[in-house]
């Protein structure tokens, strides 16, 4: 009868769609995934495949269940299902797996807090800062200079030869030191705490580096804040990740990871800001 | 209740379509029939999205492409913005406008007073209403395609100040001002629809159905709507909000900005705010969906296992636990938002623990095919498919409910994945579940099994070869919403698998067509369909195929026993309907 075969065949798909997804999402995961290059690129993924591999392991078996049942209890006109009548014992193996997940669920929990109290509630005291600012579409850079503050800002103060709209009387603006969008590569010291004072111009933005498994929404008329430390010397990317408008595919960056020595010799060779505004 | 006395099921269908009418069935066969056309246009945008994707056409332009939008693909180059106004205006209108009021509209509409006994909704009039501003939202939404700009193009999620300033985008002119009309009819028409669902549910149920022996669907069905009703007038006063603000100069979301090489000065409005409020209706939106998915493939199971649902009180408790849950999740969209950090703790906590009662409601409908007698109709196929995929996304999701991870996944194609095979398969496949299963009911016919057959494993394919990859995707850090990954040194390596992705999608949608020919034909040539096509134990089976105007004979029918009384020990029949009295020595 072929709705009968129509059972068998479907047990045998479910078996092999668990074990393709699985498979494929394995070999992905070896192959296929950005270098990782701070602490967080760890932390954070580590985390996700902590998830996935539980996952995993649900998705298997109710595959295996579902396949199993299907096969086993397939029609048969000789055959009637078993008649339970209404039992509480039902209740039984139910709430027992929702039990075992609920367990996995505060596993997940615990360990999530943890990298999210590091990455937004424990940002190091000596953490170098650097200032990124999104607007329509690229990102601007301002490093604080050698007092460590930036000056204050005021979007009504901005011109062409002052895009970020810095307060040229604020005696902490003067060596500030500032690359329009567009037209600066971002420098981190290498095995240093950075603190990312992410802030935008017109619409929301988003600074994501994906090399580091971190990303913060750049929100007009706030700042917000993120950290990690760059582990991995070298040239990466990083990107906005949210949708700001006809370029936001293209609202790319770029981003250093150098040691702190050569970083410093860089941004002392760089014009402040009050060497730029007369 | 006053009610005519013309036998309005002998009107031909397309004119019970194009009437102000008052009975439900009608209504629902409006919604039923306008929720697919919107269907097909939102997955035609699809098409298009995959194109660009697949085959980026500023790399090898597409002829045809500017032959179709002479605007929007000038020399078969699709322009960015153009990219943009078609992913807004697929989400929208697939979330919403077809999946939305297909669930709600179409089903609720046909089922809620068959299933429950009654003769029409609490308030036919508000019912008839609510479809035609229903009609009217689609309307105003897809001409948004046609005013200077484009249509609204600032995503499903339409965040300010992206929205709300013209200077932002070309689709936040006029396009966005449609857009956020049609979604404010949009929510009273469905707010009339949920008002009277309940009502209907509350108050309408005939002799002996109790709350208790409420079939599965009806129980998802009347959750839903009440999640509707407490939910999306949030919205409404969101959307109002962003009209003011776009257009008196308020400052509900705006804050002083420079855009465009101009500042605009406003009060201290909070961008974030809106994010709030959407979501406050956005989340619980996907459970509008997905627990009639849940009711329907539940009954499904139920029939073609002919076994009794198994723990079905467990299982209801579990629906109303998902709803209530899916109230307190809202900011887990918000995590790297920049709202305070402090608030993932309860929003994650909380966004993990629907996993419980999901997962106990799927377990029960898993437990009920136990010891079955499984016969594998098309509808009980979809409804298998649902399950696996329903697996799948849910610990995808689930993934995405624990904060630290979204640090990385979202906004990547990771969640574009996720929340596809959640809603744009997993319900998808409930929804053709229940059109193969209900279909005999609607028209009197049934639909024919070997292109139904088809159809299904071509679809299980398909979207498992699109969306599962789409994950991967994400884990490797594309960006979801963007025009092309060849801006990026890091993604374009993954420029191939976005190729296959396409490739799928088109087999995908193709075989979608299956299913319109096998919709179309057996409406004409179809089986006939007796009353009870599947031996169904519940209310809507106990009556012609279709029912009358008013449902049933002169008499309301009386139920005497649960929706599951499947394969009894002692009865000539695999099993005994609602209506059928206890023997008297009980
Ligand atoms: C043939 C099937 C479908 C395909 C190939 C498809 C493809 C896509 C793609 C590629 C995107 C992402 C575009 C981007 O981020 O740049 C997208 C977005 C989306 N899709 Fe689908 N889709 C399909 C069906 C559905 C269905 C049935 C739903 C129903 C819920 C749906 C809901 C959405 C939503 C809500 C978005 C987000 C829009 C936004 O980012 O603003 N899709 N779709
Ligand atoms: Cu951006
Ligand atoms: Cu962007």
């Amino acid at each position: 009868m072929a709705k009968r075969r129509r059972g068998q065949v479907l047990s045998g798909v479910l078996i092999v769609i668990a074990l393709a997804t699985v498979a494929s999402a394995l070999w992905w995961i070896a192959h296929r995934l950005p270098d990782r290059i701070a602490d967080t690129a760890h932390e954070v993924e580590s985390l996700i495949l902590f998830v996935l591999a539980v996952a995993a392991v649900f998705l298997v078996a109710a595959h295996l269940y579902l396949a199993y049942a299907l096969w086993r209890f397939r029609h048969h006109p000789q055959r009637q299902s078993m008649f339970i009548g209404v039992t509480r014992k039902e209740w039984l193996p139910v709430l027992a797996i929702a039990a075992v997940l609920l367990a996995f669920d505060l596993t997940f929990d615990h360990r999530s807090n943890e990298v999210w109290a590091k990455v937004f509630l424990r940002v190091p005291e000596n953490a170098f800062r650097v200032e990124i600012t999104g607007e329509q579409f690229a990102w601007g850079i301002r490093y604080p200079g050698k007092d460590g503050e930036f000056g204050r800002t005021d979007l009504r103060l901005v011109s062409d030869s002052n895009p970020l709209g810095i307060d040229p009387n604020d005696p902490a603006s003067k060596d500030d030191i500032v690359f329009p969008a567009g037209q600066g590569e971002l420098h981190l010291p290498l095995n240093h705490p950075v603190v990312f004072l992410v802030r935008s111009k017109d619409v929301i933005h988003s600074f994501f580096v994906p090399f580091a498994r971190l990303k913060m929404d750049a929100v007009p008329g706030m700042t917000t804040r993120i950290w990690f430390t760059p582990t991995k010397a070298g040239t990466y990317e990083f990107a906005c990740a949210e949708l700001c408008g006809l370029g936001h595919y293209r609202m790319r960056g770029v981003l250093v990871v150098e040691p702190m020595e050569q970083l410093q010799k860089w941004l002392s060779e760089q014009q402040t800001f009050g060497e730029t505004m007369p | 209740m006053a009610h005519e006395h013309t036998v309005v099921t002998e009107l031909p269908l397309w004119r019970r379509l194009l009437r102000f009418s008052t009975d439900h069935k009608d209504i629902g066969l409006q919604y039923f029939f306008t929720a697919w056309a919107m269907a097909i246009i939102g997955g035609f945008l699809a098409f298009i999205i995959r194109w660009q994707l697949g085959f980026p056409t500023q790399v090898k332009p597409a002829p045809w492409l500017s032959w179709l939008f002479p605007h929007g693909a000038e020399g078969g180059v699709l322009k960015p913005e153009f990219y943009y106004a078609l992913v807004t205006m697929h989400g929208t209108i697939m979330v919403f406008f077809f999946q939305t009021a297909i669930l709600s509209g179409g089903f609720g509409n046909f089922l809620i007073p068959l299933q429950i006994g009654a003769r029409d909704m609490a308030f036919p009039f508000l019912n008839g209403l609510s479809y035609w501003v229903f009609w009217a939202a689609c309307i105003v939404l897809l001409l948004g395609f046609a005013v200077e700009g484009g249509a609204a193009a600032g995503g499903w999620t339409a965040y300010p100040p992206l929205s709300a300033l013209k200077e932002a985008m070309p689709g936040s002119g006029w396009g966005m001002t449609l857009w956020l009309l049609a979604m404010a009819l949009f929510i009273v028409s469905s707010t009339m629809g949920s008002l009277n669902y309940i009502t209907t549910v509350l108050n309408l149920r005939t002799k002996g159905m109790t709350m208790f022996r409420l079939p599965f669907t009806t129980w998802t069905l009347f959750l839903a709507a009440i999640l509707g009703l407490l939910t999306f007038p949030v919205l409404t006063a969101g959307a109002l909000m962003l009209l003011l603000d776009r257009h008196l100069g308020t400052s509900f979301f705006v804050p002083t900005v420079h855009i465009a090489g101009k500042l605009i000065e406003r009060g201290n409005g909070n961008p974030i705010l809106w994010q709030h409020l959407f979501w406050f209706l956005g989340h619980p939106e996907v459970y509008i969906l997905v627990l009639p998915a849940l009711g329907f493939v539940g009954d499904i199971v139920a029939t073609f296992a002919r076994k009794p649902f198994y723990a079905y009180r467990l299982a209801v408790l579990g629906l109303i636990g998902i709803a209530f849950l899916s109230c307190l999740v809202w900011a887990h969209h918000q995590f790297v938002s920049g709202m305070n950090p402090y608030l993932a703790f309860p929003f994650s906590l909380l966004t993990i623990l629907v996993s419980v009662p999901f997962a106990t409601v799927l377990l029960c409908i898993a437990g009920t095919l136990w010891g079955g007698n499984i016969r594998f109709t098309t509808p009980m196929l979809f409804a298998i498919g649902f399950l696996s995929l329903v697996v799948t996304g849910g610990f995808g999701g689930l993934s995405l409910g624990v904060a630290a991870n979204d640090l990385h996944l979202h906004d990547t194609y990771y969640v574009v994945g996720h929340f596809h095979v959640i809603m744009g398969s997993s319900v998808l496949f409930a929804i053709y579940a229940a059109t193969y299963f209900w279909f005999p009911k609607m028209f009197g016919r049934m639909m024919n099994e070997r292109l139904g057959k088809w159809h299904f494993w071509l679809s299980l394919f398909g979207v498992y070869g699109v969306f599962l990859p789409m994950h991967y995707l994400g884990l490797s850090g594309m960006m979801r919403r963007i025009y092309t990954l060849l801006e990026y040194d890091f993604l374009k390596h993954l420029q191939p698998i976005n190729t296959f992705i396409s490739v799928a999608a088109f087999v995908l949608i193709a075989a979608q067509a299956l299913f319109v020919v096998n919709f179309f034909w057996s409406l004409k040539r179809g089986e006939q369909a007796s009353a009870n096509p599947w031996g169904a134990t519940t209310l809507e089976w106990q009556t012609s195929s279709p029912p009358p105007h008013g449902n049933w004979g002169t008499e309301l029918p009386a139920v005497y026993r649960w929706a599951y009384d499947y394969s009894p020990p002692d009865s000539p029949t695999d099993f005994r309907p609602q209506t059928e009295p206890l023997p008297a020595s009980q």
